[in-house]
């Protein structure tokens, strides 16, 4: 870690966020009176995948496009075959397909959960937000507490392999096609993760009732840790229930009032609008409606839960109502909140799975549709951060000609510069760069999302920069983090 | 670290004798949207091909804690990965396991996965790395032609001693 100071005291940076994947960078500005006036979240990287895309055959996409994220190319392989469907002419796939897509997201948002809440937000809850660095990784939480660590491996890969049964590999599937799926699920792959899937929704269950005892001991920091009021969005299905795989768009305010509703995802450049800002590559989607002051919203498992009216699987639902109970009955607006939701979800996941593994239709062997070829594909999924639109279009040569991705990481980009403003209002003291501030930022930043590289389109780790600076743009410190 | 060169597998194979049928794993790792570093998940791909039996193949984007239970399931690992540097056509390494502590998501050592599976589930395996050598890791898809020319001859290498750990152990 690297610490520089001017002489005059100006400008604080801190640079790389450990357990989140990419290049990140914050910086705090203090007004005239030294207190915090604003918070930027940077994301350095750049990888531009949508120029990438363009020119290519759109049957390659859904394979292609996976490569922008290690930790959710499954969602992006769904999202982008669903916007294929509409290219070859397509508006339902056969029962077979869908099912087997569906289960393949199912485990994909298990997988992904469990990675996020296990692997890389556990220890901090586990050790404290403040343990030492060596101690706030999964192998401490398995040596330490090797029944959660158990949880974490083996919910995952259980993910893992409804991934590679219906995928054919359990990370880079190959198995969506517009108009469908290329194979159906087999007898023994089914009868496999059958034998499995009841021990893996007791684990998930566990792992609730644990995350339960931990806000039940630390209510203060989870109602208030980088808390904030906001809109939320997400898809739903035809009655507002939980729908992570296909259905409308919704986006409630913090009253819990309809911004608007039953939105298809097509028409999402009527509701929504990308700002661009000129620090940072990352954009800035809100609210057409509203503007980018009051229209920002947040996405991902809180918001899934906030804007659902109920969860079509027991465990599920019942955690559900609790959840939305044990926190005043309103939408739930703590950032900390994330990760009860994350693991409602998680359960929810584990039911479908269980539900689609019991469905004959999964054997079916009429796997593709066909239909007049469309110059556009649009198509929305809820990823496991959140909702994840895929736009494109393609010319009579089949070849795409422009492509326009906005991902989980920048629907919610506004949120998590909220999120880290907030740290900074609650934690900052001085001109100095704690430890302590430099943890909270990256807890804060961790409850939406572990995979910036993914928003910004670059691959590999992520480091954290934090620099403070005066009301004029001068340094006064900076703070690296690798 | 230093490991100490490969060249005992004959003797490898000779401790397996007796044992009826030992589980070997290749793992490949690495990403295929990287170029040559698509050459682990490459080489695991070549091997699944040979359909031995009691041979598992699996291909990784990077290694995951996840893995330690395959691991552990197996007599005999054997971790393949491309290398920037080093010789060509490939090495040959043998590993013993090793923790370390790591702050990212899925950016494991095999040396740490061996130690996780020994720790918690109850078995370390014999394991090797046969790193290959690659020129290219650009972001596109496909292998150079250097290094499918090395991936030819590794997996002749390594086709050869999984075979031989087989026949021994009949």
């Amino acid at each position: 870690m690297n610490v520089q100071s001017s002489p005059q005291p100006r400008k604080i940076v801190i640079d790389p966020v450990t357990r989140v994947e990419g290049h990140g960078k914050v910086t705090i500005r203090l007004n005239e009176a030294g207190e915090v006036e604003e918070a930027r979240f940077h994301i350095v990287e750049f990888r531009g995948f949508e120029r990438f895309i363009r020119g290519r055959m759109y049957w390659e996409v859904p394979v292609i496009i996976q490569r922008l994220c290690g930790i959710c190319p499954v969602s992006h392989h769904l999202a982008a075959a669903k916007a294929m469907d509409s290219v070859v002419g397509v508006d339902r796939v056969p029962p077979t397909a869908e099912k087997m897509r569906r289960l393949m997201h199912y485990g994909q948002v298990l997988q992904s959960n469990a990675l996020h809440i296990f692997h890389l937000a556990s220890p901090d809850l586990l050790f404290g937000f403040d343990a030492p660095p060596e101690q706030r990784n999964i192998i401490a939480v398995l040596n330490r507490f090797p029944e959660i660590g158990k949880w974490a491996i083996f919910i995952r890969k259980f993910g893992q392999e409804v991934i590679k049964a219906t995928g054919g590999r359990k990370i880079h599937p190959t198995s969506a096609i517009p108009g469908g799926i290329n194979h159906n699920l087999s007898i023994a792959d089914r009868d496999a993760l059958r034998q499995e899937v009841d021990q893996i929704i007791l684990w998930c269950s566990a792992a609730l009732q644990h995350h339960k005892r931990f806000v039940e001991a630390n209510q203060a920091l989870h109602r208030s840790f980088a808390s904030y009021p906001s809109n939320f969005m997400s898809l739903v299905g035809p009655g507002g229930g939980m729908d992570l795989y296909h259905g409308k768009l919704r986006a409630l305010d913090a009253t819990g009032k309809a911004i608007f509703d039953q939105v298809p995802p097509r028409e999402y450049r009527n509701y929504l609008i990308e700002g661009v800002r000129s620090w940072s590559y990352l954009k800035f989607p809100h609210i057409r409606s509203l503007g980018s002051d009051q229209g920002w919203y947040r996405v991902g498992p809180l918001a899934q839960l906030n804007c659902c009216t109920s969860i079509d699987t027991p465990l599920a639902e019942a955690a559900r109502r609790e959840f939305i109970a044990e926190n005043g009955g309103g939408l739930v607006q703590a950032t900390l909140a994330y990760h009860w939701a994350r693991l409602i979800c998680l359960i929810h996941c584990a039911e479908k799975i269980k539900e689609l593994l019991f469905d004959d239709e999964l054997q079916g062997r009429d796997l593709l549709a066909t239909g007049q070829r469309r110059g556009e594909g649009i198509a929305c999924i809820e990823a496991p951060r959140g909702t994840l639109i895929h736009h494109y279009a393609v010319d009579e040569n089949d070849q795409v000609t422009s492509a326009n991705l906005i991902v989980s990481t920048t629907n919610n980009n506004e949120a998590m510069n909220r999120a880290v403003k907030a740290v900074a209002m609650s934690d900052l003291s001085g001109h100095e760069i704690t430890e302590a501030l430099l943890n909270h930022i990256e807890v804060a930043i961790r409850a939406f999302d572990p995979c910036l590289s993914c928003a910004t389109h670059a691959m590999g780790q992520m480091p954290l920069i934090v620099t403070l600076e005066d009301a004029d743009g001068t340094p006064i410190a900076t703070r690296v983090k690798e | 670290m230093t490991r100490p060169a490969h060249n005992d597998i004959p003797a490898a194979a000779q401790s397996l004798a007796g044992i009826c049928a030992p589980r070997v794993l290749v793992i490949g790792y690495g990403n295929p949207g990287r170029q040559d570093d698509g050459l682990g998940p490459a080489a695991a791909a070549e091997i699944g091909k040979a359909g031995w039996p009691n041979v598992t193949t699996s291909d990784d984007y990077q290694l995951v804690i996840e893995d330690a239970v395959q691991v552990a399931a197996h007599d005999v690992v054997w971790f393949v990965d491309a290398s920037r540097q080093g010789d060509a056509p490939c090495s040959v390494e043998c590993l013993s396991p090793a923790f370390e502590i790591t702050f990212t998501s899925h950016l494991l050592r095999p040396e740490a996965l061996l130690a996780i599976a020994g720790e918690h589930f109850g078995k370390i395996p014999q394991a090797h790395l046969v790193s290959i050598r690659g020129y290219e890791f650009d972001f596109l898809e496909g292998l150079s032609d250097r290094a499918r020319a090395n991936l030819a001859l590794a997996v002749g290498l390594l086709s050869r001693r999984i075979g031989l750990i087989l026949r021994v152990s009949r």
